[in-house]
């Protein structure tokens, strides 16, 4: 056999059958549900059809679900949580509900409790499904039609995408992290600069990335409009694996020995490769409605009358609706209030990042912080992270979507600007008129303690970050 | 859903670049049942102001722009979330054809399960089509081409999203044909990888 890549070792080993006309019928490993999975489920009601595998679909509440207190913001909210329940029962489906001690936002919780495993085929009606890549699995975001579909019959119909090595080489600075390594390439690439490849992450940059790590990086692939993105297995992998609750254990031996040998074979060929050196990547911010729109926090706010043709419009558009003004430093920029959480950014190691830099300092604005998970929360608070949060008088809440999506009642006020560890910086995504610049934990700590868009590195110095 | 070839329609033009589906659907109406009709919600933000009145000046909201049913923009069309509600917006409020130099994957899989026709087209053209824009325009699925405005305007489309537009192909039902083959997949993967399946 030829030498192939990741990614071919996945799909080859998810095909059916394939269709004259390039489709292909692939086997679904795992399917997470979850609140937004009602019009799906109705697909499925409105034939009679029953789930064709209860015990390979996961539920999970996170877009809904209250981060403060258990009561939902109003009752149409509440409905999407219980459709959730009751789908979920009448189909027995494993659910973790609102109130299970390991909810979570689904692309937290699913590989934490080791539901997701290497060599998966991994779907969710999310677009940052491509977060499960992070341990060298094959996931993406599908509709509801789709939804449907594997309920249905556990498969996917897919054509499939074309190859891309994404290599990340050498070593990255102070305060400078996988969301920086992913809004650089997004930059410089294009928040479409990737559609229609999956993304194999590689190069040292990555390997020496924590599992954490990975799943920022890979969650943020469709942000650069990529079908997938992944990270081979290796020892960093298995180590945070194993144990994991529905990770193999009499099989582990086995299991283990054939994820390390998806690795891309010597001599196999990418449809495209990019290559980014990591010392040169800074901490980045976005100043824009798309994650394309960011730049290293030095930088100043683009001048729409430097560049030519409809770019120019675009921009204008974008720092209209963002209230900045062309031509000045980024830092300094006064920000309302901050937002630490969601499926990008809201792990352990996302939490250690941004309490190393509040320790012992006050925000000078409000903000919320919403880790990833249930069990996330209890780790940061087995930690004290939760009393640097809040001694630096910032909101310690519960674990959801929350704010990046604001669908459970959390949201960014129309024209404030938050500082946000999410993934997207749309117009009103955060709320109508929310005004949200994207950057790492990190960052958006340094954005706290200073009320405006900061470096972290000078208050990094002389800490362990 | 029904199978097509041609359609005939009014043609608008947004000319804006990155019109994701937070934009096209805003997040907060996305627990409406769809039987309520998702049309109103279309670009809800952008059309209305606070008040929800609609913005006299907003492309869609003149009325050379009733009536259309084939949509014009920049690149990016459709990038961001997999809702397939944004699609639902799109669909209810008339659209069938939606013209763009790229959209985004998840997005273009929706339009295809929905029978919407993401066409993609040059950048050139794109921008000849929002400057004749409004007026009406062909889509030829087997041409491949969007007629009307001058020239032909060639657009390109995966073969297997064409197959399934024209023949109004529902997947479900195309699988099932297929139960047997995938039950001894399924068989076969479970015994020899047994800890795919949750204990």
């Amino acid at each position: 056999m030829s030498p192939r890549t990741l990614f071919d070792k996945l799909w080859d080993d998810h095909v059916i059958l394939s269709r004259e006309d390039g489709a292909s019928l692939l086997w679904v490993d795992r399917h997470y549900v979850h609140e937004g999975s009602h019009h799906a489920f109705g697909k499925l009601a409105a034939r009679g059809l029953p789930v064709a595998q209860p015990a390979l679909t996961v539920g999970v509440a996170d877009h809904y679900v209250p981060t403060r207190g258990r009561t939902p913001a109003t009752p149409e909210i509440a409905r999407m949580v219980e459709t959730l329940s009751q789908n979920a029962a009448a189909h027995g489906i494993r659910l973790f509900g609102m109130d299970d001690p390991w909810q979570g936002i689904v692309h937290v919780t699913g590989p934490e409790q080791g539901l997701t495993l290497p060599g998966m085929l991994v779907v969710c009606g999310d677009s940052h499904t491509a977060t499960h890549g992070a341990l060298g699995a094959f996931g993406f975001g599908i509709g509801a039609t789709e939804v449907a579909h594997v309920l249905a019959t556990q498969t996917v119909w897919q054509k499939k995408p074309l190859g891309m090595r994404l290599r990340i080489e050498g070593a990255t600075g102070p305060g400078v992290g996988a969301k920086d390594i992913a809004l650089n390439w997004i930059a410089r690439l294009g928040a479409d600069g990737a559609r229609g490849h999956a993304i194999e992450y590689a190069g040292s940059a990555v390997r020496a990335l924590s599992v954490e790590g990975r799943l920022t990086l890979c969650n943020l692939s469709i942000e650069g409009g990529a079908r997938c993105g992944m990270v081979a297995p290796d020892a960093t992998t298995l180590d945070w694996l194993r144990g994991r609750p529905f990770a193999p254990v009499d099989d582990w031996d086995r299991a283990a020995e054939g994820w390390l040998a998806l690795a891309t074979d010597a001599g196999a060929e990418f449809d495209r490769e990019e290559v980014l050196d990591a010392a040169e990547i800074a901490p980045l911010v976005t100043w824009g409605t798309s994650p394309e729109e960011a730049l290293p926090i030095t930088a100043t706010v683009p001048d729409p009358a430097r560049v030519p043709g409809p770019r120019a419009e675009r921009i204008r558009a974008a720092l209209d609706y963002m209230g900045l003004t062309p031509g000045r430093p980024l830092i300094g920029t006064p920000v309302d209030q901050v937002f630490i959480g969601s499926c990008t950014n809201a792990r352990i190691e996302d939490l250690r990042a941004a309490a190393a830099v509040l320790a012992g300092r006050r925000a000078r604005v409000p903000g919320l912080v919403s880790p990833g998970s249930r069990a996330v929360k209890a780790q940061a608070e087995a930690e004290g992270l939760d009393r640097i949060f809040t001694e630096a008088g910032l909101e310690w809440v519960g674990a959801g979507c929350s704010m990046c999506v604001a669908m459970n009642g959390d949201h960014v006020a129309p024209g404030k600007r938050c500082a946000s560890s999410t993934n997207r910086n749309f117009r009103g995504r955060q709320g109508r008129g929310a005004r949200t610049h994207l950057m790492s934990p990190a960052m958006v700590a340094a954005a706290a303690v200073a009320g405006a868009l900061a470096d972290v590195r000078p208050l990094l110095a002389g800490r362990a970050a | 859903m029904a199978g097509w070839s041609r359609h005939e329609g009014l043609a608008v033009a947004l000319a804006r670049e990155g019109v994701d589906t937070d934009q096209l659907i805003p997040a907060r109406f996305m627990s409406t049942p769809r039987s309520a009709g998702y049309g109103g919600f279309l670009l809800h933000d952008l059309r209305r102001d606070g008040s929800g009145a609609l913005d006299p000046d907003f492309p869609l909201n003149r009325p050379e722009a009733a009536g259309a049913s084939i949509l014009v923009a920049r690149r990016n069309f459709g990038g961001g979330s997999s809702r397939e509600a944004a699609v639902y917006a799109l669909a209810d409020a008339g659209f069938r054809v939606l013209v763009a130099p790229s959209f985004g994957d998840i997005f273009g899989a929706n339009c295809i399960g929905n029978g919407v026709l993401p066409a993609r087209v040059s950048p050139e053209d794109a921008e000849r089509l929002i400057a004749a824009a409004p007026c009406r325009l062909t889509a030829d699925l087997e041409a491949g081409t969007l007629t009307g405005a001058g020239a032909p305007v060639a657009f390109a489309l995966d073969p297997v999203w064409r197959l399934k537009l024209v023949n109004g192909w529902d997947d479900i039902d195309l699988t099932g044909a297929h139960a047997d083959t995938i039950a001894g997949f399924a068989a076969a993967r479970r015994a020899a990888r047994p800890w795919l399946w949750p204990g």
